[in-house]
């Protein structure tokens, strides 16, 4: 399923997290379906593959990793910080039928300060360096535009159509819609503002200043600087429009994407309020990154199948060609035997057995 | 560089105006020849015909950076893109119309034929109705009048082919107008210039007239 440069990338990352102290956590195919359903709008997609296990119970191939961690993850025994490499069954908003996707990633679920946030993003930015150099990772504070609403008063009923042209960087829309909804001309005038705002932190956050309405947004906005601080700067930007589903995350979400690809590859946040619905007082901060939207910088088969073709006749003897190939891989060469050319490949050299040169 | 997906037919060529007069022209595509993508490199654009409704697709998978489409399709296909502007043309209506003497009743199941299935739907289903939809690719003016559906859910421009068949606006769904999307990523990785293409084009929409006092900030 995966092309060389994904496996390539799964060993990396993992080498990375692992240097960070981060556990490695192996999970089943399955879950009950149960879980899902109970937390179906924290799922990329609603759609789940499901069967019936042998006792009868309703099982789901699993369409996410994060849940079944945070389910199991100890309480009040300080951080805990696995990653994983593992499939998850989802349709993509891309393809639109089920896949099996590889993804990677890492969680951080317990007390979350400002070490294990930094830490996170820096992981984060380390990820997308594996791939390229000219990433760019993403940050918002979900705190900053619901403080705003919250100084001008509209109840957390209202916002979901608002978040969603704030995702659409639809300012012609949000304007309309906050027109609807009776906001002041300084909050519409903020909102469309930090829907349209996209660059560097130490560009932006002077100007954000201005902005600020309230205590959440001002602590909000305090937090994203601070965090900001700890990432090397040149690939950060800060986007407002990144908008999850705000029962479930909650401050810091990131986003990030490679040159050449057509959407984001990795994706994370903070998502206390999901502990909170699964009845737990902790936080937690993590990211996935989706390795099936790597196989697609491999591009075509750039260098040759196999360094040397050796060709042999039916005569020759087999130990004499075996020791031939034998001899040339010594050397640090890839050898693919065959007794004719095949179709399609390609070699550096062709050479028949036993003639020397 | 950036790559612009046109639809094919009246609204693109009127959306490919706007862009030259705006500052990004390309005189290859005025040539009669069956070239399929246009590049100026001055401008800094390159241009490609595609059918309507694949404009989406084209900048969701970011073939294309940027794309003009009708809000339509974007309501009914909703591709993952950013909706940058309303260019202000192209305007018409989403309407549900039916034959002048039909009356509804809440008692059946109305039946709606339509180009526009998740619209229609959505739409019928936030007024809590049951529906049954028949999907058609075209003369969707046809249905009602040999009873195969009550209603049509469809495009209303001028609304004259709907009065020379006997048929009539019942109710608007939603206004249409053509709209300036762009890809999500490469809306990162080419800011300066889609942010740039995206004022001028707003301006010249503005100073044109097409965008009305409600749509100026």
């Amino acid at each position: 399923m995966e092309g060389p440069q994904t496996e390539r990338v799964v060993r990396q990352l993992r080498e990375l997290y692992r240097r960070y102290g981060y556990t490695q956590y192996r999970m089943s195919k399955f879950e009950p379906y149960d879980l899902y359903v109970r937390n179906k709008s924290f799922l990329v997609s609603e759609d789940i593959l499901t069967f019936t296990d042998a006792d009868g119970r309703l099982m789901a191939l699993k369409p996410d990793v994060t849940l079944s961690i945070v389910k199991d993850a100890k309480k009040g025994s300080g951080l805990q910080k696995v990653c994983y490499s593992e499939n998850v069954y989802r349709t993509s908003p891309m393809s639109r039928s089920f896949r099996e996707i590889m993804q990677t990633g890492l969680e951080c679920v317990g007390e979350i300060d400002l070490v294990a946030m930094g830490e996170v993003l820096l992981l984060a930015a380390k990820s997308l360096e594996t791939v390229s150099g000219d990433y760019l990772l993403d940050v918002s504070h979900l705190g900053l535009a619901a403080g705003l609403l919250d100084s001008a008063g509209l109840p957390e009923e209202g916002r979901r159509e608002l978040w969603a042209h704030m995702g659409e960087k639809n300012v012609p829309a949000l304007l309309a819609c906050c027109r609807e909804l009776g906001l002041d001309g300084d909050t519409a005038g903020s909102l469309c503002r930090l829907t349209s705002l996209y660059g560097p932190p130490e560009e932006l956050l002077p100007e954000l200043e201005g902005m600020v309405r309230g205590e959440r947004m001002a602590a909000a906005l305090e937090e994203l600087g601070a965090v900001c601080a700890l990432v090397p700067e040149g690939r950060l930007r800060l986007d407002f429009s990144i908008v999850s589903d705000m029962d479930y995350y909650n401050g810091l979400v990131f986003r990030g994407y490679l040159p050449g690809l057509p959407d984001s590859v990795l994706s994370g946040g903070r998502y206390d309020n999901l502990l909170r619905q699964m009845g737990r007082k902790d936080a937690a901060i993590g990211f996935a990154v989706y390795m099936d939207l790597l196989d697609r910088l491999e591009g075509g088969p750039d260098g040759p199948d196999a360094d040397v073709l050796l060709l042999y006749k039916d005569g020759t003897p087999a130990r004499a060609v075996l020791e031939e190939a034998g001899s040339l891989r010594q050397a640090g060469q890839s050898v693919r035997v065959e007794r004719q050319v095949p179709e399609g490949l390609t070699f550096r050299t062709v050479r028949k057995a036993g003639e020397r040169g | 560089m950036i790559d612009i997906a046109l639809p094919k037919g009246r609204l693109g060529e009127k959306v490919y105006q706007i862009l030259e007069e705006a500052g990004y022209p390309c005189p290859a595509i005025r040539e009669e020849n069956r070239k399929l993508v246009f590049e100026d490199v001055r401008s800094g654009v390159r241009y490609f015909w595609v059918k309507p409704s694949d404009v989406g697709i084209y900048v969701e998978r970011a073939a294309a950076d940027v794309g003009i489409a009708g809000k339509d399709i974007l309501l009914e296909h909703q591709p993952q893109v950013y909706e940058l502007a309303d260019l202000g043309v192209g305007r018409c209506r989403m309407c549900v119309a039916g034959k002048k003497d039909f009356r509804d009743s809440r008692g059946r199941t109305l039946r709606v034929a339509t180009k526009f299935p998740k619209i229609a739907k959505s739409y019928y289903s936030a007024c809590s109705r049951d529906i049954d939809i028949i999907e058609l690719h075209g003369s969707i003016e046809l249905a009602p009048l040999l009873g195969l559906s009550d209603v049509i859910v469809d495009i209303v421009e001028t609304g004259k082919t709907l009065l020379e068949n006997g048929l009539e606006v019942k109710e608007t769904v939603v206004p249409i107008s053509a709209r300036l999307i762009a890809n999500r990523a490469s809306y990162k990785f080419k800011y300066e210039e889609i942010v740039r293409l995206c004022r001028r084009v707003e301006e010249h929409c503005r100073r044109a007239g097409y965008l009305g006092e409600e749509e100026i900030r």
